[in-house]
């Protein structure tokens, strides 16, 4: 498998919110406006990377047995090291973030990954695993923040967008709106690749026929 | 003693953790397709939660606390967690086979659950006293009860209907909890 298809993959046919249903938490709970979703989503980009690198590293010498308890003292290692790093320089964020920094710990995104990938592959591959289904997290949690955003605070990224004619309802930036915002994108998503099938059936059947 | 109640009142309606912390969202979708097995997930969730309640905000204020170690919090819990849901299942296994059979699958999950986690970084920050973190523990661990219980319940409801076809499965459950956490949204003039 090249470096480049595991990279696609995680950004987009294995994506954690999406598809896989992991990370939930943080996705559906600092998602109430786009920046908040793409700070979360580099700060578990950069642990998973991490502990990405370091289980393909060790995956020898760890006794099947002990892997998961190892696994974890692994990532949460990695996380203590991005709270304290954001927390000196990215203050600000980190209050809003607040108690889901530490909470990365439990993201079954990243034990999944350590699990299902890193434990198998070379540290090369892990690498690339790592950014793509880090930056495919990233990319969830920046659409579910944008439309939250855009439906109750009539913003993105703290530019307004809509006219004066638009009443923000601000319940899909308390928690029901995360909810539901996310059941109407997997909705659409269902039905966009839904489409998309229906597009290209025919043609593979004319070139066969 | 008003105190303590208002402590469980919102641990349970007002900010439960479920559909308005945010925590423990993988069991509450994972396992909620069956009453049945939401009722033995919030079970073992509540045993866990307050042992680990316990444990770790002894840790807190004996070790970490004293020796100035509180950078280590958050490794400190999560093995204490792991070391813990290890032991539960091992003393369940040996003293009751019965409970062990129906939790079984639900105990190592557990580990992962960020509400477990959650609950005792949240007893840090809110800095409870030990008695006060008790009840913030049993009542946030009823609260995750409720909520999973109450949607595993409208869950086979929905299995049953006709839902539009891309809405089967996850949006609709999505949605479903949403709705959910509206009407627990009414809760929130109750504690200020």
């Amino acid at each position: 498998m090249s470096l480049i298809k595991i990279f696609k993959e995680g950004l987009w046919k294995n994506n954690a919110v999406f598809k896989q249903v992991l990370g939930m938490c943080p996705a559906l709970a600092v998602t109430t406006s786009a920046i908040n979703g793409i700070a979360m989503g580099l700060a578990s980009t950069a642990v998973l990377i991490c502990s990405n690198i370091v289980v393909s590293i060790v995956k020898d010498y760890i006794p099947s047995k002990v892997r998961i308890p190892a696994y974890i003292v692994i990532i949460a290692s990695f996380v203590t090291v991005i709270d304290l790093v954001m927390n000196a320089y990215l203050h600000d964020i980190h209050k809003v973030l607040g108690l889901f920094i530490p909470l990365i710990v439990v993201n079954c995104m990243i034990l999944g990954r350590a699990e299902s990938f890193a434990s198998k592959n070379s540290v090369v591959k892990s690498i690339f695993d790592g950014i793509g289904i880090g930056l495919g997290f990233t990319f969830a949690l920046f659409i579910l923040g944008s439309v939250r955003e855009i439906l109750g605070n009539g913003s993105i990224l703290g530019f307004t967008v809509t006219g004066e004619w638009f009443k923000p309802a601000i319940v899909m930036i308390l928690p029901p709106g995360a909810f539901i915002a996310l059941g109407f994108i997997m909705f659409a998503i269902n039905y966009i690749e839904d489409r998309r099938k229906i597009k290209n059936a025919p043609k593979e059947h004319c070139s066969v026929g | 003693m008003t105190g303590l109640i208002l402590i469980f009142i919102s641990a349970v309606l007002v900010n439960n953790f479920v559909l308005s912390r945010f925590l423990g969202i993988c069991p509450f979708f994972g396992v909620s397709k069956q009453l049945e097995t939401a009722i033995g997930m919030s079970m073992a969730v509540t045993f866990v939660m307050t042992v680990a309640g316990i444990v770790t905000w002894i840790i807190q204020y004996t070790v970490l606390n004293p020796f100035g170690l509180i950078y280590l919090q958050t490794i400190v819990f999560i093995l204490v967690i792991a070391a813990l849901v290890q032991l539960v299942e091992m003393v369940i296994e040996k003293t009751s086979p019965g409970l062990y059979a129906s939790l079984g699958i639900f105990l190592p999950l557990i580990t992962t659950n960020c509400a477990i986690l959650g609950a005792a970084l949240l007893n840090i920050q809110l800095q409870y006293t030990f008695i006060q973190m008790l009840v913030f523990t049993i009542g946030s661990s009823i609260g995750f009860g409720l909520a999973l219980i109450l949607f595993a319940g409208i869950r086979e409801r929905v299995d049953l209907s006709d839902v539009p076809k891309y809405f089967r499965g996850l949006p609709v459950a999505f949605i479903t909890a949403g709705i959910l956490a509206l009407a627990f949204m009414g809760f929130s003039g109750l504690v200020k």
